[in-house]
């Protein structure tokens, strides 16, 4: 059920404000199996929104193959690609909600993917399938908030709503990019046990970046240590030395050119 | 955390749609009034005589008058446009900046120590219901008034642009002056210097560049005015088209359209040229 | 800017003005002439008494509401047109639809240059007088003026919802909904009530050449020299405006009241 992802020699790159070039990836080999969790780790700036862009085809490689279930999506036009994507859904790190939207309406979009447009049009006006909504909050207690606007909501409400809109789409790899950053950490580790939970339940392939050593190292049996651009590691939890994560998150090599990374980071749309 | 509910819940309904559909169903209800009060019957426009006379006239348009004679007159029209805005925004501005240093608050001195004492109030009440006066008449209506005193001619334009344009202006002005930072201009007042001198020294300075920008848009639009104002004897571009439009004439009145789409395109350059040069300031 | 650059921009200006003055040939003797300033007055004591007959006022309410539909109407048919023409306006953030900005700016451009008199002016030649001629050259003009500020809207407009579900696939017809519209909706609507509010004015004044409403009882009626119903009319004007402009301003508070 799950797709496959395969990154071979992925290579970004971006051009700051004084002209020079600088790389954001570099060389990064990943291969994750259908219905495979990894998790990504590493300090700021060092590319992990940038590989889950990568991964959801929302930016397009300067150097490299991407592949998904064998094939590589740049090599199709712009429809047959439209379709693949289908399979895919990236949650980033601001949820991308729009704030006078109401809660309903944005979890429903999540299903958007393969509805007809006469059905998206009339579920724009009237939801269709309010207790789909209801359904998808209710693991998350947001049951309640149903019919608010977005913008009431908390930032960890927000970030919540969005990830709702995963039990609803009909995605087959969950491309999750820090979605515990505003939650306390009890919430956190509820909601990524739910996450964790559902995607195995679903068989779907789960990709997260975070933060969260230790929640990473309890829910994910692979990690992939990503610093400057590279991939540090990519094995199983339970064979990490503390070294290897001395040596991700050191703070004396990493600093500014981290920092340049990460603001060239955000990625620009490639096409569709 | 989770909902922990006995049993599902029932089959919920959109709480807003009501009010959506009494929303929708009250504008369609007073869209049939409109439609009433406006006469709006577009298919008489597709009736056999008036098709043949529009249809001969948009046959006119192309191709454009450009005879060297017509595009002299042109040329010479928008001379005259310009020129009316031009006057019209300097008069505007003989109006506008005694108004608006009379009606401004940052002037006040009864304010520097408290509430604003009365006679001031009522004494900048009075300007600013005199300048709301002066913009609200259309100026359409000002021309059309002031042809029947000074005759046909630029001289009702003018005059036109310069009362209706000085209330604007005026009126802007003095909140621009409100709006600067106070600080200079207070402690001029405060230490007894005249409120001449408060503004010169204390407001200008700051305010200057956005009073400029403003009365330059301001002068954009006075163009646009003086074309408007054409249509009712004041001359230039507005006058000729409306000639022109009267004798049928679709050669010449395409050629106006386009000297019309070229003039805003030029003002839009002009603007952004003008923004991307404030900016760098 | 050095200092004498700014003298030499300020002589310049004074320069130009002075030309533009010169140019004109304004009758500034005949203008202040005790004579003509006399005139003037005796001409301006005529506008009172204001006409408050019965009858008149019945039909300057009647001009007023026509004056009123007008600009209405002509408001609501150029956010049809708008919202229609500023799709393909807008700078897609995908590079998608090159083909027809082009053509779409292009008539957006033309529908706001000409100002709305000149638009009435030849529209009286296919719809006769009266105030669809006025409705339709206001539409005219407004769509062309908020076609383009819908699509700057549009294309300023934060792009994160959009990319999220463009990134699952959606069609452009549901980003639109799910994304786009609910972004942009809240200031497109300001805009509106902005236009309508200029809408009023304009719509009192196009009846001069013949569109109807206030403006074609203002022309009749200075023709005659009735200088006390001129002024009703034109005190009709004032209120209109002002209740319009006090209606936009209440409709847009109770927009952005939080929730």
């Amino acid at each position: 059920m799950g797709l496959a992802l395969e990154l071979a020699g992925i290579g970004v790159q971006r051009v700051t404000p004084t002209g020079k070039r600088r790389a954001v990836l570099g060389g990064v080999d990943l291969r994750v199996a259908p219905g495979e969790h990894v998790a990504i780790v590493g300090p700021s700036g060092a590319g992990k929104t940038s590989l889950l862009q990568i991964a959801a085809c929302a930016l397009r490689p300067d150097s490299g193959v991407v592949r998904l279930d064998g094939s590589d999506p740049w090599a199709c036009s712009a429809r047959a690609r439209r379709r693949l994507r289908h399979a895919l859904f990236l949650a980033p790190q601001t949820p991308p909600l729009p704030p006078r939207q109401r809660v309903v309406t944005a979890v429903l979009a999540g299903r958007l993917p393969g509805m007809g447009l006469w059905r998206s049009f009339v579920s724009w006006l009237y939801p269709g399938d309010i207790a789909g909504a209801a359904a998808a909050l209710a693991p998350f207690g947001l049951e309640g908030r149903l019919f608010d606007r977005v913008d009431r909501l908390s930032g960890g409400e927000r970030q919540r709503v969005a990830l709702a809109r995963l039990w609803l789409a009909p995605a087959r790899i969950w491309l999750l990019d820090e979605p515990l950053g505003a939650l306390d950490p009890a919430r956190a580790a509820e909601v990524i046990d739910m996450l964790c939970g559902q995607a195995r339940r679903r068989g779907v392939t789960l990709v997260m970046a975070m933060h969260q050593v230790e929640l990473a190292k309890a829910h994910f049996p692979r990690l992939v240590g990503l610093r400057g651009g590279t991939v540090a590691f990519d094995q199983a939890a339970g064979t990490l030395a503390p070294e290897q994560w001395r040596a991700l998150y050191d703070l004396r090599e990493g600093g500014p050119r981290d920092a340049a990374r990460t603001a060239a980071a955000s990625g620009a749309w490639a096409g569709a | 955390m989770s909902a922990g509910l006995a049993a599902a819940p029932p089959a919920r309904r959109d709480p807003a749609w009501s009010g959506r559909l009494a929303m929708a169903i009250a504008v369609a209800l007073v869209l049939w009034p409109l439609l009433v009060a406006t006469e709006f019957t577009p298919w008489t426009m597709l009736d056999a005589h008036s098709l043949r006379v529009t249809g001969r006239f948009l046959g006119e348009f192309y191709p454009p008058a450009l005879s060297a004679e017509f595009l002299e007159l042109v040329a010479h029209a928008t001379g005259r446009t310009i020129a009316i805005a031009t006057c019209g925004v300097a008069l505007a501005l003989v109006l506008a900046i005694p108004l608006s240093l009379v009606s401004t608050a940052a002037l006040s001195v009864s304010r520097l120590s408290g509430r604003m004492a009365p006679v001031p109030f009522a004494v900048r009440l009075c300007t600013r219901v005199l300048m709301v006066g002066l913009r609200t008449v259309p100026e359409l209506v000002w021309a059309l008034v002031l042809v029947r005193v000074v005759g046909l001619g630029p001289t009702s334009g003018v005059l036109a642009i310069a009362l209706t344009y000085g209330g604007l202006l005026g009126k802007v002005y003095g909140e621009i002056l409100e709006s600067a930072d106070a600080h200079a201009a207070r402690s001029l007042l405060v230490n007894g210097s005249g409120r001449l001198a408060a503004f010169l020294h204390g407001l200008l300075p700051n305010a200057s560049a956005e009073l400029c920008s403003y009365t330059l848009y301001r002068w954009e639009c006075a163009i646009r005015s003086s074309v408007i104002l054409g249509f009712v004897g004041a001359g230039g571009l507005g006058q000729m088209m409306d000639t022109s439009v009267k004798m049928l004439a679709g050669n010449e009145v395409a050629t106006l359209l386009l000297v019309f789409v070229g003039l805003v395109a030029l003002a839009d350059l002009a603007s952004a040229a003008a923004r991307r040069a404030l900016r760098e300031d | 800017m050095a200092s004498r650059w700014r003298l030499f921009l300020a002589a310049s200006l004074f320069l130009a003005v002075g030309l533009c003055f010169w140019s004109l040939d304004l009758q500034w003797a005949a203008l202040f002439a005790p004579e003509s300033l006399r005139a003037m007055g005796r001409f301006l004591a005529e506008f009172f008494p204001l006409e408050t007959g019965h009858a008149f006022l019945r039909k300057l309410a009647g001009a007023s509401l026509e004056t009123l539909a007008m600009s209405t109407l002509g408001t609501l048919l150029a956010t049809a047109v708008a919202a229609v023409l500023c799709l393909p306006a807008a700078r897609a953030a995908d590079g998608r639809g090159v083909l027809w900005r082009a053509p779409a700016r292009l008539l957006l451009n033309v529908l706001r240059s000409v100002p709305e008199i000149a638009w009435a002016s030849l529209l009286l030649v296919a719809a006769g007088l009266g105030p669809m001629a006025g409705t339709l050259a206001l539409a005219l003009h407004t769509a062309g003026v908020l076609g383009r500020l819908f699509a700057e809207a549009i294309e300023n407009a934060p792009p994160g919802p959009a990319l999220a579900l463009r990134v699952q696939g959606a069609t452009a017809p549901q980003v639109l909904l799910y994304a786009t519209v609910p972004l942009v909706a809240p200031q497109l609507l300001s805009y509106v009530l902005y236009r309508w509010e200029n809408n009023i004015r304009v719509a009192a004044v196009l009846g001069i050449v013949g569109a109807g409403g206030l403006g074609q009882m203002l022309a009749f009626h200075l023709a005659l020299f009735q200088m006390g119903r001129t002024g009703s009319v034109v005190a009709a004007m004032l209120v209109l405006v002002l209740l319009v402009d006090a209606l936009s301003h209440v409709a847009r508070r109770a927009m952005t009241r939080p929730g």
